[in-house]
């Protein structure tokens, strides 16, 4: 209960916190997305990216390269299974940003994947032309509502966010999310928080082992690491909220003069 | 041969030069990938790779554009001299960047599956690095400069919806802000990429 409440709180703190930074001009609660998120925790910021950078070097990176070694039809189950089970958080998302259809599909699928599928394993709802399909979540669908990000947050262990997000990621705790209400207050032999503690964090492990060489590249080759991330991060969140499967001109470029400028030179 | 004949003859001549050197900017960018794909694929060293994308980078990218974009606004606060600085050391940086994650690749394949002209000025050309067993399809798009018809040129790359052009954009604010947008700590630290 006081877990609960906590979390209630913090949603609420997150999401008052957003729409007060609004009232500068530029962080407001509307539809446009201001020309960049104002990073008002650089400091802190920077001290936990720092930190999740040793954490991936000591830790998150070996597990990433051992699950790249570990036979293939167990690295495509492990995928499989965890995006099967983020269709529980997408399905609602696709309902409250009002497309019906999507989320009837994505019913279909997950029912297809977890039964034909063996609990998600097999993504079978591919094989049978399923569309392709496309995560949603809470963070996502306050942006689609007019909820501007905020400002620019790094969580430890979780990485690159905005309030919004954050706000949106709290949802999932508070009821938002069917697996974890399954998993931590189901009445289920089977089901425990550890469980959906591991299925997050093979996900996580899941994601390094498809990006290991992108981000060792990225790393590599930039002269400042953290803008580089927030950039990325920002420039998908903003496609993912407008549904952009490529870049949309006006969300990535926000100042188009800036070329003109350099073109009538 | 009468004047009129004169000026017609010069006239045609200069339909077909327009009409040989004209290149549309799909083909542009196709034939540009095909060129660094096939460096890519030669049984050299990473060096000469790199050595040899640098060239192709050279001719196909507008790297000084690059750069004044990259700047952001502060680019309005140079002098003649800094700004000359700035794109000598902009080229070196871009170059080294450029040619160093694309020579991770072994012989990529991409091909260019449609193009959409956005002004007068701008295509952008749609591609797709083809998928192999340790890596899904990548969508991959280009901003073409196209004012010269004749002489197109890359500005920037769209990798699945994220532009490069606006990440280095933003790196080199971030860069300036932390220096109290002293272009100097600008120059140092593409100095020191450069270097190290």
């Amino acid at each position: 209960m006081f877990k609960k409440f906590i979390t209630i709180c913090m949603t609420v703190f997150l999401i008052t916190l957003n729409a007060q930074a609004g009232s500068d001009g530029e962080l407001a609660l509307k539809k446009d997305e201001p020309k960049e998120i104002k990073d008002c925790f650089e400091n802190l910021n920077k001290a936990t990216f720092a930190l999740n950078q040793s954490l991936d070097k000591a830790l998150i990176k070996p597990l990433a390269k051992g699950f790249r070694n570990l036979p293939d039809p167990i690295q495509r189950g492990t995928n499989n299974a965890v995006t099967n089970l983020s269709n529980l958080i997408t399905i609602p998302n696709n309902v409250l940003q009002g497309d019906l259809k999507t989320a009837f599909v994505n019913t279909a699928r997950l029912a297809v994947n977890t039964t034909i599928g063996l609990l998600g394993t097999i993504d079978v709802a591919n094989k049978m032309g399923f569309p392709k399909y496309i995560k949603e979540d809470y963070g996502q669908t306050l942006g689609v509502w007019g909820v501007g990000p905020g400002c620019y947050i790094v969580l430890p262990v979780l990485g690159p966010s905005t309030l919004r997000d954050t706000a949106g990621s709290f949802a999932n705790v508070l009821g938002g999310d069917p697996w974890y209400n399954a998993s931590a207050h189901g009445n289920n032999e089977f089901l425990s928080e550890t469980v959906y503690l591991t299925s997050k964090a093979l996900s996580g492990i899941n994601f390094r082992a498809d990006n290991l060489e992108s981000i060792d590249n990225l790393e590599k080759n930039s002269i400042d690491f953290y803008a580089s991330v927030k950039s990325l991060y920002t420039q998908d969140r903003e496609n993912k909220i407008k549904n952009n499967q490529r870049g949309n001109i006006e969300v990535l470029y926000k100042d188009e003069e800036d070329w003109e400028e350099i073109d009538n030179k | 041969m009468n004047f009129k004949k004169v000026l017609f003859i010069f006239l045609l001549l200069n339909l077909i030069n327009l009409h040989v050197y004209s290149m549309e900017p799909d083909v542009f960018v196709q034939s540009t990938v095909n060129r660094a794909s096939q460096v890519l694929s030669e049984n050299i060293s990473k060096e000469e790779k790199i050595n040899k994308l640098k060239t192709i980078a050279k001719e196909t990218v507008d790297i000084r554009a690059v750069g004044f974009y990259s700047l952001g606004s502060a680019r309005k606060n140079l002098n003649e001299s800094q700004k000359q600085k700035y794109s000598e050391l902009f080229e070196s940086y871009f170059l080294k960047s450029f040619s160093s994650r694309l020579a991770e690749y072994t012989n990529p394949e991409i091909n260019v599956k449609s193009k959409e002209l956005i002004s007068e000025n701008y295509t952008i050309v749609n591609s797709v690095l083809v998928a192999t067993s340790s890596r899904p399809e990548v969508k991959i798009d280009w901003r073409v400069y196209t004012k010269d018809k004749n002489n197109p040129l890359i500005r920037d790359l769209i990798i699945e919806g994220l532009s490069l052009a606006r990440t280095q954009k933003e790196e080199f604010a971030s860069i300036l802000n932390s220096n109290d947008a002293d272009i100097n700590a600008l120059f140092k630290a593409l100095e020191e990429f450069y270097k190290n």
